[in-house]
């Protein structure tokens, strides 16, 4: 192979009590597509941004051989290094030529020459073989087209690096190969990209080669030809799949516990293909799946969090229709989100005020809860889920992630739920307070409270579950009843693996 | 795929559509009403008594266009008028005095400017803190009124352009007329206009974009402060005279005339063109009210509610139209 064009060495970088990356190696050839893997957390995005100068590593970067060190995402494109995110930025409100050319276009005089403007345009449009009138307004095409625009945008300077970070998060198939023709176009010429993807059948389909990283630490750099799809989850997941054999279909006796909750067909476009679900009183489901398979939007379409554009939801023998949470919880359904800070906790509230929100919330706000109630409640939750500090008037923003969990754990469980759906609740949070909140998942299910349990950690969700539901790439894939993670796993990388 | 090349223009052009619409309905109404409506001077005068509000109107769009507000706008007039007329009076020549003016108010909006963009402040706050400040600096300079005597300086605004027919119009006319064709010009043919609209679309994009993002920032309070004083010096011109407690509530009638005008609150859609056939609309308003003669002059203030409100509705709809 010839030189490469970026080179990175030792890469570390380091926020205030965590190490993102600790002396990652990296390397990317002009005209290939490499892929950037790794689960949340595993330092994809900050090497990313280590590169294009958002953040400043320790380490040795070389453009084309040349040592270089950029202040920002600016200089970084100017050194012919374009970055797309999966958000489109661009403006939506101007036209297509003005946003591929905004800020380098045509000028006379200081006045925008409007013709070569769109001439420009038109050109890197059809070298792109996007047949879309560099004069419409940019809102008013889909978003994969805005997508493709924004690379047009990337290329439109002297590009010789082209990031794409999960661009194709939102689009359809289609759109998908429209993207990857391109992707292969600019490849051929040349360009070098790097390419970030949940989807390990895009990954597989586009890229050439692929590093992985883990923990922001490099686990190791790969021709994906000669990477299995196993060995790359494994990479990714950190566990070696020592025996992989067919595994029998291990019987359990089925439940005999009522079905709380069935879904059939119940899907949401771009979101999760329609699945059939069902969970039984008393048990705990687990979601697994890679990031971005679709086990929240899944969870999220259980508790209304977002509409089902399909299917039907029964609960507790009568059908549900969910517009919004409010239904859901009013039925017994409670959710702890992934993302605890903008969806679950009122940081400048105190304990006490954000452990009683959803029960005030269900009983209405014409029936206030007495001050008496409030105390005993947050009294008797507190001290059951040993959270701490235990003054109910700390404002919540000042507990550690695993007290925040168990607030608003408590939160649902005062609502006495039948169902409660829990997306990653143990996400950041130490070993101690792990534990605990698995225990008392187990505790729940015993009393005949119905759990839905997600966690990117396989081990956890086998442990945890009676039965795992397994997702990948926004679709069921599997249902497996006392499983184990290698399973879990084989069915996660999909393909052959799991045959 | 790819090949969606749908013309959408009238949904973008559609609220200035509305306005011109809005504008002829209005004036034909005056019209139809009333004897001696619907000749010229009626038409000029609606220039004549507007053009501190169609200057006013035209820096506010710019505000506007990026997503912003100036709330400062009235207050910074009436300053201006005051430091005219205390210039003036003190004998200072008038080329001066219109140089103090104009660097006063463009160095309020550079600071207004500044201070949002620096300090990531909401514009609301700033300019809110810019309006007292300006309107309490026009009491440090006096307490009452202030006639302008100065007869080159009363010229300035009383002279005649005969447009034939025996229409005239002032020079504040060509002013406001001036301003309008520069800022479209800056808008659509400029670097910085082109950033104003890209800001109003997104500023995180625009900043990815690599558009220099600070400079346009601050620059569309220097344009609306440099407006809110050329208005102050139209607005002497017109009156003779300076106040503190001249345009008290004006900001609100120059956002008033951007939103009927076809701007986008939210910022990145609208034109400076709808912004002041807006003023205009509202000047028709007020002109019927006068020569009804019967009507409380309080009824522009419910007619102006009306109509933002009808407006702010058009726009949703046009909005959920276009994303449907």
């Amino acid at each position: 192979m010839t030189e490469p064009v970026v080179d990175m060495r030792g890469i570390s970088v380091e926020f205030p009590g965590v190490k993102a990356l600790q002396g990652v190696d990296f390397r990317l050839f002009p005209g290939e597509v490499h892929a950037l893997m790794g689960e949340n957390g595993a330092g994809k995005s900050t090497l990313i941004k280590a590169l294009t100068g958002v953040h400043k590593p320790t380490g040795l970067i070389r453009l084309r051989g040349e040592e270089v060190s950029f202040h920002g995402p600016g200089q970084a494109q100017d050194a012919g290094i374009s970055t797309v995110y999966q958000e489109v930025n661009l403006c939506g409100n101007l036209t297509v030529a003005e946003n591929i050319l905004l800020g380098r276009e045509p000028r006379r005089f200081g006045r925008i020459d409007g013709r070569a403007t769109r001439r420009r345009a038109a050109e890197l449009l059809e070298r792109m073989g996007l047949a879309i009138d560099p004069g419409s307004v940019l809102a008013d095409h889909p978003i994969a087209v805005q997508q493709l625009v924004a690379i047009a945008r990337a290329v439109a300077v002297e590009c010789q690096v082209l990031i794409l970070d999960e661009p194709t998060s939102s689009l359809d198939a289609g759109e998908v190969a429209e993207l990857f023709r391109i992707m292969r176009v600019l490849r051929d010429e040349g360009v070098a990209i790097l390419f970030v993807s949940h989807f390990l059948e895009q990954v597989y389909e586009i890229s050439d080669r692929m590093t992985v990283l883990r923990n922001g630490r490099l686990v190791g750099e790969y021709r994906t030809a000669e990477l299995s799809r196993l060995d790359l989850v494994s990479a990714m997941l950190g566990r070696e799949l020592s025996v992989l054999e067919e595994l029998e279909q291990q019987t359990h006796p089925v439940d005999e516990r009522a079905v709380l909750l069935r879904a059939t067909g119940l899907g949401r476009k771009g979101a999760v293909e329609p699945f059939d679900l069902e969970v039984r009183a008393g048990e705990v489901v687990g979601l697994a799946g890679l990031l971005g398979s679709g086990r929240t939007e899944l969870a999220r379409l259980l508790f209304g969090a977002d509409k089902a554009d399909s299917g039907t939801l029964e609960f507790d023998g009568k059908p549900l229709h969910l517009r919004g949470p409010r239904q859901a919880i009013s039925a017994g359904i409670g959710f702890c989100s992934e993302d605890r800070k903008a969806e679950g906790l009122v940081a400048d509230l105190s304990v006490r005020d954000n452990l009683v929100l959803a029960l005030q919330a269900s009983r209405g706000w014409t029936r206030p809860l007495s001050k008496r109630t409030k105390d005993e409640l947050v009294e008797k939750y507190v001290a059951m889920l040993d959270i701490r500090p235990a003054t109910p008037d700390t404002p919540i923003r000042n507990l550690s992630g695993g007290n925040q969990q168990k607030v608003l754990l408590a939160r649902w469980l005062v609502t006495k739920p039948k169902l409660l759906v829990l997306d990653e609740p143990t996400r950041g949070i130490d070993v101690g307070a792990k534990a605990q909140i698995q225990k008392l998942v187990a505790e729940l299910a015993a009393e005949g409270v119905a759990v839905v349990f997600i966690s990117a950690e396989l081990e956890e969700v086998v442990r945890v579950s009676d039965r795992v539901v397994v997702l990948r790439d926004r679709r069921k894939v599997a249902e497996l009843r006392g499983t184990d993670v290698d399973e879990v796993m084989a069915h996660i990388a999909g393909g052959r693996a799991a045959a | 795929m790819a090949t969606l090349s749908v013309s959408k223009v009238p949904s973008r052009h559609l609220p200035v559509v509305a306005t011109f619409a809005l504008f002829v309905l209005t004036f034909g109404a005056g019209s139809v009403s009333f004897e001696n409506f619907a000749s010229g001077q009626v038409f000029a005068n609606l220039f004549i008594d507007n053009a501190h509000l169609i200057v006013l109107a035209v820096g506010m769009t710019f505000v506007i266009l990026t997503g912003g507000i100036d709330l400062s706008v009235g207050s910074v007039l009436a300053l201006s008028t005051m430091i005219a007329a205390a210039g003036v009076k003190a004998g200072w020549p008038v080329p001066l005095v219109i140089v103090v003016v104009l660097l006063t108010g463009s160095v309020l909006g550079l600071l207004m400017g500044l201070m949002i963009h620096k300090f990531d402040v909401q514009p609301f706050i700033v300019t809110l803190a810019g309006m007292f400040l300006a309107r309490g600096l026009c009491f440090v300079i006096s307490i009452e009124s202030i006639s302008i005597k100065d007869k080159g300086y009363r010229a300035l605004g009383m002279d005649r352009i005969a447009l034939g027919g025996g229409v005239s119009i002032t020079n504040n006319v060509l002013i406001a007329v001036a301003v309008l064709l520069a800022a479209m010009y800056v808008l659509h043919l400029t670097r910085f206009g082109r950033t104003v609209y890209a800001l109003g679309g997104s500023e995180p994009s625009a900043r990815l974009m690599g558009l220099k993002v600070g400079f346009t920032k601050v620059g569309v309070y220097v344009v609306s402060g440099f407006c809110s004083s050329l208005a102050g010096l139209v607005f002497s011109f017109y009156t003779a005279s300076g106040y503190g407690l001249h345009a008290v509530g004006m900001e609100l009638e120059a956002i008033a005339a951007v939103v009927i005008g076809g701007t986008l609150l939210a910022g990145g859609s609208g034109y400076v063109l709808g912004s002041v056939v807006g003023a205009l609309v509202l000047g028709t308003i007020q002109t019927i009210i006068s020569f009804d003669g019967t009507l409380n002059s309080w009824w522009t203030k419910i007619v102006i509610g009306a109509l933002l409100l009808a407006f702010i509705v058009l726009h949703r709809l046009i909005v959920r139209r276009s994303s449907a």
